[in-house]
């Protein structure tokens, strides 16, 4: 595979914003909620919908979410993208974006995503598919996939039920410092341990919310960025790694491809774990955080479970992770990864309020999709990174 | 011309667990088992089909509860020729099966359902104990 050429920095995520979350008006489509969410990111940047020329839309429930979205807009944009890969897609649209406008493919990207899961039903918005080697045994997925990494993790590296709860805690303590979370509860150990198993070693509170939600981000070139109304968020380095599709084809479920996509984006980026200020990953299972902690190395691997204990990812630990308050506490419309996007941006621009990470120049957000399927990581920073 | 493929390869996977075996695909050029079954090999070669002597070792384990009934086990089983599946061990109570647990398939055929491997322990993984 050959490398990217350099590119550090040529792209900023210069508007981004949420649609409506959580419980959503009844009858509101996603598309509905993507067109929103396009709006709002477009006037957080003062552009407008004819500005837009590239259009990169993901949606479950709305295959076509790009044609959908221009018919919606009344948009006709030169350049579209539907790359499909779960979670993970918005990073790598964001990959996907910086190098269309390097090539002049577009100008003015937009990136969105939006469901309806909890409005709708979760298996009207997403259903599973059939898989004959899977679907007879009837797994609960996703949730029985990542406990199967759990058990992994458990069984090589002795992590303990109380050291995946504290990943649930430390989300809980930053949702409560931000206003749009859905949880409004402090939460503890106990209560994770106590909540009702869905697949062991995961109770519900060690799963994801089960939210509407969604948002859109818009990018420039740099030279434009700095013309524009907000303090851009740079991309400074983009990576990815597709493994496998069903968890059955995993070739180890505690090795995750946040390693080689963190290493292609810190590689780009010139940037090390230790010089980022503020860590976004995407915790639709309180594993996901322990794995992706080691595979990005913020700690060596099997040591994730004892590195989040003692308050180590909460505020006022030593490192801030989903400061949001997480898929596990603030928001989780099915798949993620904008939200991640969006709340690194806000922290780089200095707009978090209450959960705001004091210097944050520098940022990486991590998406995942399917069963650990694929992972794309972006890292973004300030012009003091530059 | 290509010829097309008379039998898809979950069909003849099919039609093995229905003779009571559980068969996978093997590639001469890498030596490799191959599973789940293929139209095409990964490797550039021609897959052979071969009958598995149904013994592995517990890789993953997980439960799932079950509303006024016994849960039941999901697990990723390393079979001996190199190969990994999802299947159920369902011979102990779900929550006491082990990563290591050897384990010997039987073939679950109910009417009207196509054919599944499940699993009975042959014995614990050494050194197990103490609760889930």
């Amino acid at each position: 595979m050959t490398a990217l050429p350099n590119r550090r920095g040529s792209v900023a995520i210069v508007g981004a914003a949420e649609c409506d979350l959580g419980l959503v008006a009844e009858g509101m489509s996603a598309l509905d909620l993507m067109a929103q969410a396009t709006v709002r990111a477009l006037d957080d940047c003062g552009l407008g919908l004819r500005d837009v020329d590239g259009v990169f839309a993901v949606a479950a429930q709305t295959r076509m979410a790009t044609t959908g979205l221009c018919e919606y807009l009344k948009i006709h944009p030169r350049h579209h993208d539907i790359t499909y890969m779960g979670g993970s897609s918005y990073m790598t649209l964001v990959a996907h974006a910086q190098a269309a406008i390097e090539a002049g493919l577009c100008e003015t990207a937009v990136i969105t995503y939006a469901s309806t899961q909890r409005s709708s039903g979760r298996n009207i918005v997403a259903p599973r598919e059939h898989n004959p080697y899977e679907t007879p045994l009837r797994p609960v997925l996703p949730a029985s996939a990542y406990a199967l990494a759990a058990s992994r993790h458990m069984h090589l590296y002795g992590t303990t039920r109380e050291q995946l709860a504290e990943v649930a805690v430390a989300a809980r303590k930053w949702a409560l410092l931000n206003p749009a979370a859905w949880e409004k509860e402090p939460l503890s150990v106990g209560q994770v341990l106590g909540s009702r198993m869905v697949s062991y070693p995961l109770t519900v509170r060690d799963c994801c919310l089960v939210t509407d939600g969604g948002g859109a981000i818009v990018l420039v070139s740099a030279a434009r960025a700095r013309d524009l109304k907000k303090k851009p968020a740079y991309v400074l380095g983009v990576g990815e790694w597709l493994s496998h599709l069903s968890i059955s084809n995993m070739p180890e479920l505690t090795l995750t491809g946040a390693r080689q996509s963190g290493q292609a984006a810190y590689a780009m980026a010139g940037l090390t774990p230790g010089e980022m200020d503020v860590v976004e990953l995407y915790d639709a299972f309180t594993i996901n955080t322990i794995l992706f902690l080691e595979d990005l190395g913020f700690c060596p691997k099997g040591d994730g479970g004892r590195f989040v204990m003692d308050g180590a990812i909460a505020p006022g630990g030593a490192l801030p992770v989903n400061t949001n308050g997480g898929g596990l506490s603030f928001c989780h419309p099915g798949q993620y990864g904008l939200h991640l996007l969006i709340e690194a941006t806000r922290q780089l621009r200095g707009e978090c309020g209450a959960r705001q990470v004091k210097g944050c120049e520098s940022a990486i957000a991590h998406g995942n999709g399917g069963v650990l399927s694929s992972q794309s990581t972006v890292i973004l920073g300030t012009d003091a990174l530059l | 011309m290509d010829q097309p493929l008379a039998t898809s390869p979950l069909t003849q996977y099919l039609r093995h667990l229905e003779a009571g075996e559980l068969a996978y695909q093997f590639s001469p050029a890498q030596g490799v088992a191959v599973f789940f079954p293929r139209a095409v090999s990964p490797y550039g070669d021609a897959l052979e089909w071969r009958v598995s002597k149904g013994l592995g070792t517990v890789y993953a384990t997980t439960w799932i509860p079950v509303r006024d009934a016994a849960p039941y086990n999901v697990a990723l089983i390393d079979m001996d020729e190199g190969f990994r599946l999802m299947s159920s061990v369902r011979s102990v109570p779900a929550d006491q099966i082990r990563i290591g647990d050897r384990v010997r398939v039987r073939i679950v055929h109910a009417e009207g359902e196509p054919p599944y491997p499940v699993f009975e322990r042959l014995h614990p993984v050494q050194g197990a104990g103490g609760a889930a």
